[in-house]
């Protein structure tokens, strides 16, 4: 069971208040690009056994998308932050070498 | 139109006897959403004259009168008055907004409200929504679930608490919450 903060409303739940909505900053190609890419940001995805963006939506809540830095393997989760984020905080990232580092 | 039996008319049931938590389905009540910039002046303006109330903090209600609003979203209030004054708070709401970019809706059909009070209550919502119910203080509000339904629920005082969900599920809702105030639920182990 994840205990999520919702960056939007600020309550720590558990994650049956939230919807998963897949992997985070996935950025659809300009006009003209080749089928191959656009297949690409329809249907590729990392699902990596590692640290993993998200997208996740409080949908019993507040009702709000926001991004979370997850690791799939050890569930632990280094931080939220807004949804229209182009890329993660360099807090989280720098959460992210601090924690992983071996 | 709106008729009143229809929020009666699955709960024409009598609830299970007072075992410290009482449900009561609030047929009478009245609700408005509004969306807009909750940190607007002319937001504030407006709601305090369509309610008398302030905008409320995050996860918080105002009060004063028969009008209650709850912090729903980062753009979103819930107003709750007396049933046949919703439609008079949206007009009151929108004309003295003006030109700004605000919605209001009078959704007094959308949804059910229950209250459930006594020295109990707070036991019959924590069988069914993942809630710290024993730090919740009272005016707050929390949106969640109880069981699998969509729910708000606010502390209106010490022991009791008001719970809202949409209409479809009010039949659920109010089955649910009797069982959860009756004497299986609540027995002390
Ligand atoms: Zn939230």
């Amino acid at each position: 069971m994840l205990l999520i903060q919702c960056p939007a409303c600020g309550v720590e739940a558990e994650e049956t208040e939230f919807a998963p909505g897949g992997e985070a900053h996935i950025l659809r190609p300009e006009p003209g690009c080749s089928d191959a890419d656009f297949a690409m940001y329809l249907f590729e995805r990392k699902n990596p056994r590692a640290v993993h963006y998200e997208r996740w939506r409080h949908a019993f809540g507040c009702g709000k998308w926001f991004h979370m830095a997850r690791h799939t393997h050890t569930l632990e989760i280094f931080g939220v932050y807004a949804a229209d984020a182009p890329e993660p905080p360099q807090e989280i990232k720098d959460r992210i070498a601090e924690r992983t580092a071996s | 139109m709106s008729d009143l039996s229809l929020a009666r008319a699955a709960l024409d049931v009598t609830p299970p006897p007072d075992l410290g938590a009482q449900v009561e389905a609030l047929s009478s009540r009245g609700m408005v959403a509004i969306r807009g910039d909750l940190a607007d002046a002319g937001f504030a303006a407006a709601l305090k004259a369509a309610t008398g109330c302030d905008v409320p903090g995050v996860r918080r209600s105002t009060e004063a009168g028969e009008c209650r609003v709850l912090w729903m979203s980062t753009d979103e209030v819930m107003i709750f008055c007396e049933w046949s004054a919703a439609p008079g708070v949206v007009a009151s709401f929108m004309e003295k907004a003006g030109d700004a970019h605000v919605l209001a809706l009078d959704v007094s059909d959308a949804r059910a409200v229950f209250r459930v009070s006594g020295e109990k209550a707070w036991r019959v919502l924590a069988k069914g929504a993942p809630v710290d119910l024993e730090r919740f203080g009272v005016g707050e509000v929390r949106r969640t679930r109880i069981a699998t339904v969509a729910t708000g629920i606010v502390r209106t005082g010490d022991d009791s608490f008001e719970v809202f969900c949409f209409r479809s599920f009010a039949a659920y809702m109010w089955d649910w919450l009797c069982v959860g105030a009756g004497a299986e639920s609540l027995s002390d182990l």
